[in-house]
């Protein structure tokens, strides 16, 4: 039996809807009769897009004043819920996602289950989890009244466009909300980054403690530059300050999946694995040969980082 | 300026992980402070000394009597710490974590709630804007700076092309990411004069919250462990200065070159 009608917040982003937002909706209109989008700002302009991967009706929150979309989304997703509640609401997991799933959780006194890898129907939603670095799958499914809230990991599962009709965009403000509604952004700041997008790249080049000091991370990106590839980091450098959070790969971080992911100087914490063992290829450098990356690389190279990556350097360099 | 802290006592991440029969988080070695909460105790000690005085609260919550983990935040420098420590907790999800954490936090006044923006052994990264919910306070989640001006909060907050600088009125909540201070080691003092701090224990009776939170209050459930797919190793070398042209070969291979 089919679920009837599945919710997926959309988060508008850059004249379109996010890649993990578009990932859901396709997923979601395999699963249920009714696929329902709800979204604010810019993304009210998007019901063609929104009908094209899968959604009869896009709900648009509207201009939010600068608020944090967290409460006001929150509070309207609420509202509609009064007038029919869907079987379930899929949310991405991003900054402002989990702000929404958070706060309509305990509006609606009603559970989340997050860090979700898949969503299947086994005569009612059920959901995995990666756990312990990946090597367990925990299967989960809501017990109580709906509608449950998941939020899920980018890259769960493919964007496809059905190609069907736009979907209707009807309004649905936020209404009142209160004292919890009064953080605002003031201004934006865009940190300028070369080359491909972390999440898109073809080739991942991702540096680790093994690295010694913040100033080797010019090795990982020189590599990265060489090879069109974008650089990561493991969490223990960016917990150290040696780089943005914005290049974290791991539970925590993004998840990527690249042609090929190359991991310097990196271990293998079982926070880091998830983010990155769905690569197609992986290639480690590391001291330690009883490291456990090297047990998920195709390459392994028992070494230093040291000494591989500037030989690594100069032979990209010979052929470009 | 008063402060609470919301802190989690884990299982030490650096150990194997397991479940117990209930497909709960075996918990049953020794506990510790989780790291991502040390973050948010140092940034609450700096802006208490910014503010020129005031109390750092530490409030968390287990199914154990573990109270290694507050007394490590109280040598930090914390004023004193609340857990609710009670063995109907286990099997709590984020929710009811939350409704804990609103009731221990809702009985004293405060200007600032902090909190990681997710536990090193859970990952779920919801509690704290449920708990925001719940108290019906503004929150700014992944900050990476904190500032206070006057009763008005002032944060950069992550975001994906960089970060936003967010207002809000104090009393508010806020979630730190890791890196954004450098929290301290307790000094010997520090660790002597956390002995005689403030440190109570209450029970789920004690907030009134019997028969709603802990795996009763929990409305998922695990319906299977299944082991994941694993990927084979491939081949390993030990660099004798060929390490990079084995590297080099396999990105040609894979026509990455």
């Amino acid at each position: 039996m089919a679920l009837s009608t599945l919710w997926v917040l959309a988060e508008p982003s850059n004249g379109s809807f996010t890649t993990t937002s578009l990932e859901l909706l396709t997923h979601a209109r395999s699963l249920a009769t009714d696929v329902v989008a709800i979204t604010w700002g810019d993304g009210g302009q998007l019901g063609a897009v929104a009908g094209e991967y899968g959604a009869s009706t896009l709900y648009d929150v509207g201009d939010l004043a600068g608020a944090l979309p967290g409460v006001p989304v929150a509070a309207a997703i609420q509202a509609l819920c009064e007038s029919g509640a869907p079987d379930a609401l899929l949310i991405p997991t991003s900054y402002d996602g989990r702000d929404v799933a958070g706060r309509l959780s305990a509006r609606l006194d009603r559970p989340v289950l997050t860090n979700v890898t898949g969503i299947s129907d086994e005569g009612g939603l059920v959901t995995e989890h990666p756990v312990f670095g990946g090597s367990l799958t925990v299967k989960a499914k809501f017990t109580g009244p709906g509608p449950g809230i998941v939020v899920v990991r980018a890259k769960s599962f493919v964007a496809e466009p059905s190609g069907a009709s736009p979907a209707t965009v009807v309004a649905a403000p936020a209404g009142d909300t209160g004292a919890t509604a009064s953080a605002v952004i003031a201004t934006s700041h865009v940190e300028e980054r070369t080359g491909p997008k972390l999440e898109e790249a073809t080739v991942v080049v991702s540096g680790g403690r093994g690295l010694g000091e913040a100033g080797a991370y010019a090795m990982i990106e020189e590599v990265a530059k060489l090879l069109n590839g974008a650089a990561g980091a493991s969490r223990a450098i960016v917990d150290a300050g040696w780089v943005p959070y914005s290049h974290q790969v791991g539970q925590t971080g993004k998840t990527v999946k690249p042609l090929v992911y190359l991991a310097c100087g990196i271990s293998g914490a079982t926070q880091h694995m998830v983010g990155m063992k769905g690569s197609k290829n992986i290639v480690a450098i590391n001291k330690d040969a009883d490291a456990p990356i090297f047990q998920i690389a195709d390459l392994g190279i028992v070494g230093d980082v040291h000494k591989v990556l500037p030989a690594l350097i100069d032979a990209l360099k010979a052929r470009s | 300026m008063n402060i609470v802290v919301c802190v989690k006592q884990i299982p030490d991440p650096a150990a194997p992980q397991s479940f117990d029969a209930s497909n709960n988080l075996n918990r049953a070695g020794k506990l510790i402070l989780d790291e991502a909460d040390t973050y948010g105790v140092e940034m609450a000690l700096q802006l208490v000394d910014k503010a020129g005085g005031g109390e750092v609260t530490v409030v968390s919550m287990g199914s154990g009597a573990d109270v290694a983990g507050l007394r490590n935040a109280l040598a930090m420098g914390a004023t004193k710490a609340v857990i609710v420590s009670d063995e109907s907790l286990r099997g709590s999800d984020a929710l009811s974590t939350a409704k804990v954490l609103a009731a221990v936090i809702a009985r004293q006044p405060f200007d600032l709630v902090l909190a990681a923006t997710e536990s090193s052994d859970g990952y779920t990264g919801t509690t704290p804007v449920q708990l925001a919910e719940l108290l019906g306070l503004p929150s700014i989640t992944f900050a990476k700076a904190v500032s206070i001006e006057g009763t008005t909060l002032k944060v950069s907050r992550q975001t994906e092309a960089g970060y936003d600088e967010v207002t809000a009125p104090l009393p508010a909540l806020v979630t730190v990411t890791a890196g954004v201070v450098e929290p301290r080691y307790a000094s010997f003092k520090g660790i002597m004069a956390a002995k005689s701090k403030p440190l109570e224990v209450l029970s789920v009776s004690d907030l009134g919250l019997d028969g709603q939170v802990g795996a009763v209050g929990a409305r998922e459930a695990i319906v299977a462990v299944e082991t994941a797919e694993t990927r084979q190793a491939g081949e390993k070398y030990v660099d004798e200065g060929d390490g990079a042209q084995k590297v080099v070969a396999f990105l040609e291979a894979i026509k990455v070159l």
